[in-house]
């Protein structure tokens, strides 16, 4: 094994982890700050570099067709809101069929072809794997750490507003919340719509990074986003108590998952069994608490005992 | 004002489970009325309060809040003129969010929620002088989360924010029941002098009887969906637990026996 082509592979990761980071951030808005578990972002985490790159293709300037695919993305999360609060669908069954039509969507998108590449030589692209080793401000990783911390001031400040706080009381208690005159479907759908327009941001993002999109590329989208909330949660839970700091926390942590990622690579893990060790390690880290509270009763228990 | 008229609500409607929490229900409050609202379990005195407060949709009849029919109206709109404190202390708060952010949520129930900040400076001021009142030492701990409170504590929070913004009617639905005896006092000493400063339209479920004789200038019972007592003035004053016992067993037929009643 040689620990030259690890170093090679670390820049690639860190610029992968960041775009990932921007996706996790959409993740801790409904999984942590809303507490809903949404399914749709499998489906968004393609439809952004769906939308970004044929409108690319189709002659669009870059900026309009990301604002367009964050637009896509937040429609998404629209569609999940309204099966969820109109329907009655519990969330994570709403996520799922907004995922699965989107994943039709996605294809109709891109001509009905798996995949779409975007050539960096003809196209004015934002970010870019082939400047991943460059020390300009082409460098992928510069770029993107620049939306993530904007996006992270943004978001923060929206957080402390009237509304971005009542957001934050509905998935801290739905009943208090209505309670105090908020109007909580109106809250959960405006937070999935927010957080599948960031991912879709990312998936624009990611989609010219590295090339091409592909009807696949989010596949397991939310356990790499969950990874990233949990690494953040575990590591810096008492470090990072500031709103803006946790999110800084969860794109930390997307980095460090792929840094992970291609250290365990580098070991010799064959490509196609990632998806299993990522799925393998967001449970074990999810199944943590619980563990960690039962052990903690027997302990107790045994205490008490031993006094009687 | 409140009018309650001829409401009903049938909980598992054809089913097995079928159960009638509120039977023809007629119930008119004057302004500044402090009712007490008393009855054994299932005797829908929560029901009511939920009902008034728009938890569900009635079955039938209507409910007008000063003027205001609110018979159809969502919860979250209704609240607009609503207090409530939940029997539950972890239910009234965001147990996650700082002690003046719930504040701040509280102050701007009934407003529309805009874009500007959710708390401001003068209004860290206002609260930290209505916390100083509480007298629980809130006041210096307004950046702490609302979980780190104990249930008595909280249970004063979830007062201060019900009546923070002052409500058209308050409804305390058996909000010390889940408290230790002294602390259960002070709650209620707290809800009392509130009351009576704001002059406050005000429900208060209780399973205690002597709270229910104590407080308040109106007593109603309630049995089986229906109000079966309704004492007030002179005649409230001179209630007694026996007479009430008494009186429930003449309303209802059944004799009032009620170990939690009688224990408390």
């Amino acid at each position: 094994m040689n620990l030259l082509s690890l170093l090679n592979a670390l820049p690639g990761a860190v610029a992968q982890g960041l775009i990932w980071g921007i996706m996790a951030i959409g993740v801790f808005i409904t999984y942590k700050v809303l507490d809903l578990a949404d399914l749709t972002v499998d489906g968004t985490m393609a439809t952004g570099g769906a939308v970004c790159v044929m409108l690319m293709l189709n002659g669009w300037n870059v900026w309009l067709a990301l604002l367009c695919a964050m637009a896509a993305g937040m429609l998404a999360g629209l569609v999940t809101g309204l099966f969820h609060t109109g329907m009655g669908i519990p969330a994570i069954l709403a996520g799922i069929l907004t995922q699965l039509s989107l994943y039709s969507l996605n294809l109709a998108v891109m001509d009905f072809k798996a995949n779409q590449g975007i050539n960096v030589t003809k196209y004015q692209l934002i970010v870019s794997q082939r400047n991943v080793r460059t020390a300009d401000l082409s460098n992928p990783i510069f770029i993107t750490l620049l939306i993530l911390v904007l996006l992270i001031g943004i978001l923060y400040w929206f957080f402390g507003t009237e509304t971005g706080s009542a957001l934050r009381a509905t998935g801290a208690n739905d009943a208090m919340s209505r309670a105090q005159g908020i109007n909580t479907k109106r809250t959960k759908i405006l937070g999935l719509i927010i957080s599948n327009g960031i991912v879709a941001l990312a998936s624009a993002l990611l989609a010219h990074y590295q090339g091409f999109v592909d009807v696949n590329m989010g596949r397991g989208a939310i356990v790499i986003g969950l990874a990233a909330v949990i690494i953040s949660e575990v590591l810096f839970s008492k470090l990072f108590r500031n709103f803006a700091l946790k999110l800084l926390g969860v794109s930390i942590g997307a980095v460090l998952y792929f840094i992970v990622i291609q250290v365990v690579l580098w070991l010799g893990l064959n490509t196609n069994l990632l998806k299993l060790l990522s799925a393998l390690i967001v449970a074990a880290f999810l199944g943590l608490p619980y563990w960690r509270a039962g052990l903690a009763a027997k302990h107790h228990r045994k205490g008490e005992h031993g006094h009687a | 004002m409140l009018d309650i008229v001829n409401v009903k609500k049938t909980f598992n409607q054809k089913t097995v489970n079928e159960r009638t929490a509120l039977d023809s229900v007629n119930l008119h409050l004057d302004e500044e009325d402090f009712v007490t609202v008393i009855g054994g379990n299932g005797a829908g005195k929560s029901t009511l309060l939920n009902a008034v407060a728009g938890v569900w949709p009635v079955d039938s009849g209507s409910i007008v809040i000063d003027g205001m029919d609110v018979t159809d109206m969502p919860e979250h709109r209704r609240a607009a003129v609503l207090g409530r404190v939940f029997q539950d202390p972890m239910m009234g708060t965001a147990a996650t969010m700082q002690i003046e952010e719930n504040l701040a949520l509280a102050a701007r129930r009934g407003q529309r929620r805009t874009l500007k900040s959710g708390i401001t400076r003068e209004e860290r001021d206002v609260y930290r002088s209505q916390l100083a009142e509480l007298g629980l030492g809130l006041e210096d701990r307004m950046t702490a989360k609302v979980g780190l409170l104990s249930g008595g504590q909280r249970q004063a929070l979830t007062l201060l924010m019900a009546t923070l913004k002052k409500p058209k009617l308050l409804l305390l639905d058996e909000h010390t029941a889940a408290l230790d005896p002294r602390t259960a006092a002070k709650v209620l000493e707290l809800s009392e002098k509130i009351i009576r400063e704001n002059r406050l339209m005000t429900l208060m479920v209780t399973h205690n009887m002597k709270d229910a004789i104590r407080y308040g200038n109106r007593l109603i019972m309630m049995n089986g969906g229906k109000i079966i007592l309704d004492v007030s003035g002179e005649e409230k004053k001179q209630l007694t637990i026996e007479r009430l016992m008494e009186a429930f067993a003449e309303a209802s037929g059944e004799s009032f026996v009620n170990d939690r009643m009688l224990l408390s």
